[in-house]
């Protein structure tokens, strides 16, 4: 998203760039001392890609002042170690990177081993550091051990493997448990969990429309979500469309499916006055059905929308990548306009009124069945949406972020009130908060299990939810 | 031809598998919970993977294989206790919404780093670790035995011990279904099915009864994950949401509220699943189709035509096929 409008970037930047500085003693969080070269270090996060250089004798000293190189797809940049910490680079896109000591750079008693490697190869990944370390002098063990791809604090790479199975997920964010607490991570995290929410209520709202008007548990709201991302990977990433242009034919497509579900499954089986529980199997037959066209789609690997290595931009010290901000504002943006359409418009209103009670409704001149459609489409619509901005502000998906959304979602609409907009909406805040602030406490693949419980504590303690009518759960 | 007999082999041999008694096991349970009570229970993995940590646990870490098999048990039951009791007061639609996420935190826990020193983390528990009590109990001799076209050795891993062990333990839990179906309570349960009031009215405790079939079907749904693990490894993701949904295919194939339903569901299932995978491949590596479908997307293709099936299925012939219209848990509410 960012290059597509360079001018206001900037200029916001410039902006934010000096409500960071005045920020800045609060952010700071011990940054480690950095390479001679000029840049500063490279800090892992959600949409950053790092690699660290290490020269090490046998004592596990850094050795300074030695030239490397770090070279990948297209890209070639020249470092010079010191003795305070590991140089590093930010790499402009994930993938493999080969990095190359110059034997020539080093102290005459710390030269390379015996047939040791000048080249390392390490992966870069977003939210992590890609280590390579190179073993100089005398007994250092002759093969140069890296630890390629390795995460510097911990975060299980497992996005870029969950080939095979059911894996956390799609993000693979910072596990910050490990560090001490600040108030700056504590607030960064907010920032995360509001994105976060943004997001989730965004596709949730869908889903309790859809639930309001019809009755229906959806369980296949989360492949629509998926579907959004996927199918903006395949117009954006794989046809090269520019964003716009993907995000619109994706949206396009996406609702499309809504109207031909309802078409072609839901208004047939309403006419039959099938059951909502029979309803509900259906929908996860099509869940089924939908997350193996997904992966047909896109295969079993995760992959990403933007190949671009994402922009930080940080706004009241919370460092997001652009895409992430201008996807919060268009959330916020769309989430405000379906209030609006809720209350203020006159089929808006008509949703609400076949939401409370579809046959006094009918009664009153509204077309139910018209209704529907429209919510339909404006639920898979908008999951479609959120499922996009997802994928290009959490950088790399998969085709299981759907069915792992899709419990989100369903804890965010319970906890709100099942059946209320606002509800979905009050509720995937806290949803969103929840899970990047457990984040601080608690090991990352474990964060969105923490929403789940809530989930069954809410469904405890107050089952129509935060803004739910008692009627409903009865 | 030849090809045709394999695959056809291939797919005869899924009719005794583990896996499939492993499955029709997990289906009956889902049978007392959904087709006898009404329950929409949506995390029956769950209690097959706790089913199948309870056993593999307690045998790594020295049990006997009869304490591991009572552990599993206890580790259904106490699940299935945390969850009904909340929940089992509520619509049924946030029963199914509860299980399907405890299940998913259960997987979660399962496959996190916390307690990898149990669980063994994402990778599971190696099926080396807790085989050998199992298959030390094996009274048949050694080397291979061959019915028909099907040849496996008689003790291991993939052997007729694993099969006769787990077809045993179907065929004990049939019976004690069929027994307690039959009986008073299982009347009640059915009852309870029907018309929910009218069995309160009745002074029955409903809540009672649902949490008491949530307990039972639980129970044998972590049987279902010890016949699982038995010829295989206990692997986190391999037992997630996906597993729950085949087993919901499988008892609406066969039919809910029947006694036979989930085991012919279950044959029925995984050998037809079988058949179209290994036909499918045949057809990719020996025709031009392979051009349009590869292997890889075998495995999708077909995991499109469950989720497929299982629509059909609801929508047109929701009994299923042993099923009496009749007796359908739908209807309710």
């Amino acid at each position: 998203m960012t290059a597509d409008r360079p001018t206001i970037t900037s200029r916001w930047s410039r902006l934010l760039a000096a409500i960071a500085l005045v920020l800045l003693p609060a952010m700071l969080v011990a940054p480690p001392a950095t390479a001679s070269t000029d840049e500063p270090p490279c800090e892992p996060d959600d949409e950053t890609a790092c690699i660290a250089v290490l020269v090490l004798n046998a004592d596990n000293d850094r050795i300074s002042d030695v030239a490397i190189t770090v070279a990948g797809a297209g890209f070639t940049t020249d470092l010079t170690t010191t003795a305070d910490g590991p140089a590093t680079v930010t790499a402009p896109e994930v993938g493999k990177y080969t990095v190359t000591i110059d034997p020539a750079t080093l102290p005459g008693d710390q030269q390379l081993p015996e047939g040791a490697e000048t080249e390392l190869t390490v992966t870069a990944q977003t939210g992590g550091t890609a280590r390579a370390a190179f073993r100089v002098g005398p007994g250092a063990e002759a093969p140069a051990a890296p630890s390629g791809g390795e995460s510097s604090d911990g975060a299980p790479a497992d996005a870029g493997t969950a080939d095979d199975g059911e894996g956390v997920g799609a993000a693979p964010e910072g596990d910050a448990s490990e560090r001490d607490l600040t108030f700056a991570q504590v607030w960064q995290q907010i920032g995360s969990g509001l994105r976060f929410g943004l997001l989730l209520a965004l596709a949730s709202i869908g889903l309790n429309l859809v639930f309001g008007t019809t009755g229906l548990s959806n369980f296949a709201h989360g492949e629509q979500f998926a579907l959004g991302a996927a199918v903006g990977y395949i117009t954006i990433n794989q046809m090269g469309m520019s964003i716009w242009l993907g995000g619109l034919l994706t949206l396009a497509v996406c609702a499309a499916s809504g109207l031909a579900q309802d078409s072609a499954i839901w208004r047939p089986l309403r006419k039959r006055n099938v059951p909502v529980m029979q309803l509900m199997i259906v929908s996860i037959g099509l869940s089924i059905t939908l997350q193996y066209v997904i992966q047909l789609m896109i295969g079993g690997g995760s992959e990403r929308i933007l190949s671009r290595n994402p922009q930080p931009l940080t706004i009241a010290g919370v460092t997001l990548s652009t895409a992430s901000w201008l996807s919060m504002v268009v959330a916020l943006v769309c989430v405000l306009g379906i209030a609006w359409f809720l209350t203020r418009t006159r089929i808006g209103r008509a949703t609400r009124a076949v939401s409370d009670n579809s046959a006094l409704a009918s009664a009153t001149g509204i077309d139910p069945d018209k209704i529907i459609r429209i919510v339909w489409i404006m639920a898979t619509g908008f999951a479609a949406l959120a499922g996009l901005m997802w994928g290009v502000s959490f950088g790399s998906f998969n085709w299981q972020l759907g069915v792992q959304l899709l419990l989100l979602m369903f804890a965010a609409v319970t906890l709100g009130g099942l059946g209320t907009a606002l509800g979905a909406f009050v509720g995937s805040l806290l949803i969103g908060q929840v899970v990047e602030l457990s984040n601080l406490f608690i090991p990352s693949d474990l964060r969105y299990a923490s929403a789940l419980v809530i989930l069954i504590l809410v469904l405890l303690f107050r089952p129509q939810g935060i803004l739910g009518r008692r009627e409903r759960i009865g | 031809m030849e090809e045709f007999l394999r695959i056809l082999t291939q797919s005869m041999g899924e009719l005794l598998a583990p896996t499939t008694a492993a499955y029709a096991m997990a289906a009956i349970g889902l049978n007392l919970h959904f087709g006898y009570t009404g329950l929409l229970n949506m995390g029956q993995a769950g209690f097959m993977l706790l089913g199948a940590y309870g056993f593999g646990i307690t045998l790594t870490s020295g049990g006997s294989f009869w304490l591991a098999l009572l552990v599993a048990i206890a580790a259904g039951v106490l699940f299935a206790l945390i969850l009904g009791m909340p929940t089992l007061q509520l619509r049924g639609d946030y029963l199914a919404i509860v299980t399907i996420s405890a299940a998913e935190i259960v997987r979660w826990f399962g496959r996190s780093t916390l307690w990898q020193e149990w669980t063994g983390g994402a990778s599971g528990l190696q099926g080396r670790y807790y085989k050998e009590p199992f298959q030390e109990l094996s009274f048949l001799p050694d080397g291979r035995w061959a019915l028909g076209p099907l040849e496996y050795i008689n003790t291991g891993s993939d052997s007729w011990w694993t099969r006769i062990v787990a077809w045993g333990l179907v065929a004990l839990v049939l019976l004690f279904v069929w027994l307690i179906t039959r009986s008073p309570w299982g009347r009640v349960l059915k009852g309870i099915r029907e018309d929910e009031d009218a069995v309160r009215a009745l002074g029955k405790n409903v809540y009672s009864y649902k949490l008491q079939a949530l307990v039972i079907g639980g129970a044998i749904g972590a049987l279902g994950g010890v016949i699982f693990a038995l010829p295989a490894a206990i692997v986190p993701d391999s037992m997630g949401r996906t597993m729950t949904f085949f087993v919901w295919t499988i008892l609406l194939l066969g039919g809910a509220a029947s006694v036979f339903g989930p085991v012919l569901g279950s044959m029925i299932f995984f050998a037809a699943y079988m058949f179209m995978r290994t036909g499918m491949r045949a057809l990719a590596e020996n025709t031009g189709v392979g051009d349009v479908i590869t292997t890889t997307n075998v495995e999708q293709i077909g995991g499109m035509l469950v989720g497929v099936t299982l629509m059909l299925l609801v929508i047109f012939r929701p009994q299923g096929i042993l099923g009496n219209k009749k007796e359908l848990a739908f209807n309710v509410r």
